[in-house]
C-alpha cells in the first residue's frame, strides 16, 4: 500500500507541476459550464411554457430535464478527455528509460500499475469534484433530488475509472504518447457504440454486444438507478485493462 | 559475492550472451570489458533483475537473481545506460522518490538523500530541476540515484559516457571512493577505464567470454617480454645494430621512426641502452616503456573477432 501511495505521489506531482492537470481540469469545467448553462436556459424556458398547464407543470422534473442530459454530456467530454490524461503514464517510462528504474526497484509491477491508476484516479476526482460545484445554482433556485446527482456522479467516475484502465493499457503497450492517446481514445469509442450493432445482431450476441457496450450501464446509473450489475460492469472493466497491462509489462520483459 | 554461471540470453534469434560465467569477490571493482554490441548492458539487465535469462543461473551474495529477485534489488544499486532522470524534478525530489521505491524507511530518507548528495558533489545543483543541469551532474545525478539506498553491490552501465576528459577522471575517482565494502561492476568500451579503475576483468565479446581474472593475473599471463620503445633522432637501423650487440637483447625492431627493444623478463637493460645511445651520439628522444598489457590483449579479442 505504502509503495502504491509512492507512486501515486509521485505521478500527481508530474501532472501537477506540469500543465497536463490543470489544461485538462479547466476544459472539462469550461465545457461542463457551458453545457450546464444552456441546459438550464432550456429547462428555464420549458418549464415556464409548461406551468401553463397543471397537469404538465407536475412534470417538470430537474434531475430529468438537467441532469440526465448534462451527465451524457459530461461522460462524453471525459472520453475526450480521459485518454490526454492516461497517454504519458507507462509511454513516457519507457521512452526516457526510467522503466528500469522501476523494474529494478524493488516494488512490483502491480505496485506501479495501481500507483499509477491510483494518481488519474485522483484527478477524475478532482474534475468531477469542482464540477458538482455548478449544483449549488441547481440547489439555490430549484429542489432537485439529490441521491440520483449523486448516483449519476458515481456512475461518471466509475466510467472514467474504466477509461483510466483502458488508457494505462494503451499506455504501456507504446513509447509514443500520441499514439496511446489515439488508441485508447479508438477503443472508448468502439465500446461506447457497440451496442448500435446490437440492433442487427440477434440471440446472445444482442445480449453481448449491450452487456459490453458502455451506453447501456451508463444509462442506468443517470437514470438514478444504482444496479449492482452496473457497478459490477464498471469495476471489472477496470480491473481487466489493470490485469492485461501487467500481462505486457511482464511479457514484454520475459520475452 | 556475484557469480555468473553459464548464462546464456537470446532475444528471439539473436543470441545477445552465450555460456557467460564469471565470479566477482567482495569489495572489488570489476570491469566488464567488451566493444560495442559484447552483451554487457544484457549482462548487467540480467544481475539487476530487470531482464530474465534464457539459461543459466546468477546469484549476488547468497541469492539467486531469478528466484529472490526482489530480495537482490534492496541490496543493489543500478545505473543503466539510459540515464533514468526525471526531467522534471529537482534533484532532491528525484532522489526522495528513488529513495522510497528503494524501501529506505521514511524517517531516514531525507539523510540518505544527503548522503548521496554529498557523496557525488550535487550540493551546488540539488535544488534544481534535472533537465537544466548539465550532462555531467546528470551522470552524477543517475551515480547518486544507485546509490542512495546504501547497496552493498553497484552495478554501473557505462558510468562516464558522453563526459569530457576531467569529467571522466572526476567520475573514476568518484566510483574508486565507493569500493570500501561496496562490490562494484562497471561496464565500459575504453580499456584504460579498467586499468584506472578496476581491480579485474571480464573481456566479452560477441557475448562470449575472451578472459577474466584480476589485472595483475591477466598481466602476468601475457607478459613474456619486457621492453622499451625508443626514438632516436638520426640513423636508426645503425642504433638498431648497435642495440642488437648488447647482451640480454631478445629482439629489435624497426619501424619508420621508432625502435622497438624487448628482452626476458627479469632484468632491466634499459641503463646499457642509454648509455650506449649517448656515447654514439644517436641523439635519444623518447623512451617509454613497451605497452606490454591487457591492451594487446584486448585489441586481439575485438579486432581478431571469436578467435582463442
Amino acid at each position: 500500500m505504502k509503495n502504491i501511495w509512492v507512486v501515486a505521489k509521485k505521478e500527481l506531482r508530474t501532472y501537477f507541476t506540469s500543465p497536463i492537470a490543470y489544461v485538462v481540469i479547466m476544459v472539462f469545467l469550461v465545457l461542463v459550464g457551458f453545457f450546464y448553462y444552456n441546459i438550464l436556459m432550456w429547462f428555464n424556458a420549458q418549464a415556464m411554457q409548461m406551468a401553463q398547464n397543471q397537469y404538465y407543470y407536475s412534470q417538470v422534473n430537474i434531475n430529468q430535464m438537467v441532469y440526465q442530459p448534462l451527465f451524457n454530456n459530461m461522460s462524453i467530454i471525459l472520453l475526450l478527455m480521459i485518454p490526454l490524461l492516461t497517454m504519458r503514464l507507462f509511454s513516457e517510462e519507457k521512452k526516457i528509460g526510467t522503466e528500469e528504474l522501476l523494474y529494478t526497484s524493488p516494488i512490483s509491477v502491480g505496485q506501479i500499475i495501481l500507483g499509477k491508476f491510483a494518481a488519474s484516479l485522483l484527478v477524475l476526482l478532482a474534475m468531477l469534484a469542482l464540477s458538482g460545484l455548478l449544483s449549488i445554482f441547481s440547489f439555490a433556485y430549484g429542489n432537485p433530488e439529490v441521491a440520483p446527482i449523486l448516483n449519476g456522479y458515481l456512475g461518471l467516475f466509475l466510467l472514467g475509472a474504466a477509461f483510466i484502465a483502458i488508457g494505462i493499457f494503451f499506455s504501456s503497450l507504446t513509447e509514443n504518447q500520441i499514439v496511446s492517446a489515439i488508441l485508447t481514445f479508438g477503443a472508448l469509442l468502439l465500446f461506447w457504440v457497440l451496442n448500435w450493432a446490437s440492433n442487427s445482431a440477434a440471440g446472445a450476441w444482442k445480449d453481448v454486444l449491450n452487456y459490453v457496450s458502455f451506453l447501456q450501464h451508463f444509462d442506468n446509473m443517470t437514470q438514478g438507478i444504482l444496479d449492482t450489475t452496473d457497478v459490477v460492469y464498471y469495476v471489472s472493466f477496470a480491473f481487466f485493462g489493470l490485469f492485461l497491462t501487467h500481462s505486457v509489462i511482464q511479457s514484454r520483459r520475459w520475452r | 559475492m556475484i557469480a555468473v554461471d553459464h548464462l546464456t540470453k537470446k532475444y528471439g534469434d539473436l543470441t545477445a550472451v552465450r555460456d557467460l560465467s564469471f565470479k566477482v569477490e567482495k569489495g572489488k571493482i570489476w570491469g566488464l570489458l567488451g566493444p560495442n554490441a559484447a552483451g554487457k548492458t544484457t549482462t548487467m539487465r540480467i544481475l539487476t533483475g530487470f531482464l530474465p535469462a534464457t539459461e543459466g543461473r546468477a546469484s549476488v551474495g547468497n541469492l539467486d537473481v531469478f528466484e529472490q529477485s526482489n530480495e537482490i534489488k534492496k541490496i543493489l544499486g543500478y545505473l543503466p545506460e539510459v540515464l533514468p532522470l526525471y526531467p522534471d524534478m529537482t534533484v532532491t525530489e528525484y532522489l526522495g522518490f528513488v529513495a522510497a521505491i528503494k524501501k529506505v524507511p521514511a524517517p531516514k530518507r531525507s539523510e540518505a538523500v544527503a548522503r548521496s548528495v554529498k557523496v557525488t558533489g550535487l550540493e551546488s545543483v540539488k535544488g534544481r530541476l534535472i533537465k537544466n543541469i548539465s550532462r555531467g551532474y546528470k551522470q552524477r545525478v543517475g551515480i547518486a540515484q544507485a546509490l542512495v539506498h546504501d547497496p552493498l553491490v553497484l552495478i554501473l552501465d557505462e558510468p562516464t559516457i558522453g563526459l569530457d576528459p576531467a569529467q571522466i577522471i572526476e567520475i573514476r575517482s568518484l566510483i574508486k571512493s565507493l569500493k570500501g565494502e561496496r562490490t562494484i561492476i562497471l561496464s565500459t568500451h575504453i580499456l584504460p577505464e579498467v586499468t584506472q579503475t578496476c581491480d579485474g576483468v571480464v573481456i566479452i565479446n560477441e557475448g562470449r567470454l575472451m578472459a577474466s581474472g584480476s589485472l595483475e593475473d591477466l598481466t602476468a599471463s601475457i607478459r613474456h617480454q619486457e621492453g622499451v620503445v625508443l626514438k632516436i633522432r638520426r640513423d636508426g637501423p645503425a642504433a638498431a645494430a648497435e642495440i642488437r650487440k648488447i647482451a640480454g637483447v631478445d629482439n629489435v625492431e624497426i619501424s619508420e621512426s621508432e625502435i622497438k627493444v624487448e628482452w626476458k623478463p627479469g632484468r632491466d637493460l634499459r641503463d646499457d641502452i642509454v648509455r650506449l645511445l649517448v656515447e654514439r651520439r644517436f641523439g635519444l628522444l623518447e623512451m617509454r616503456p613497451m605497452a606490454m598489457n591487457i591492451e594487446d590483449l584486448y585489441l586481439k579479442i575485438v579486432s581478431g573477432g571469436t578467435e582463442q
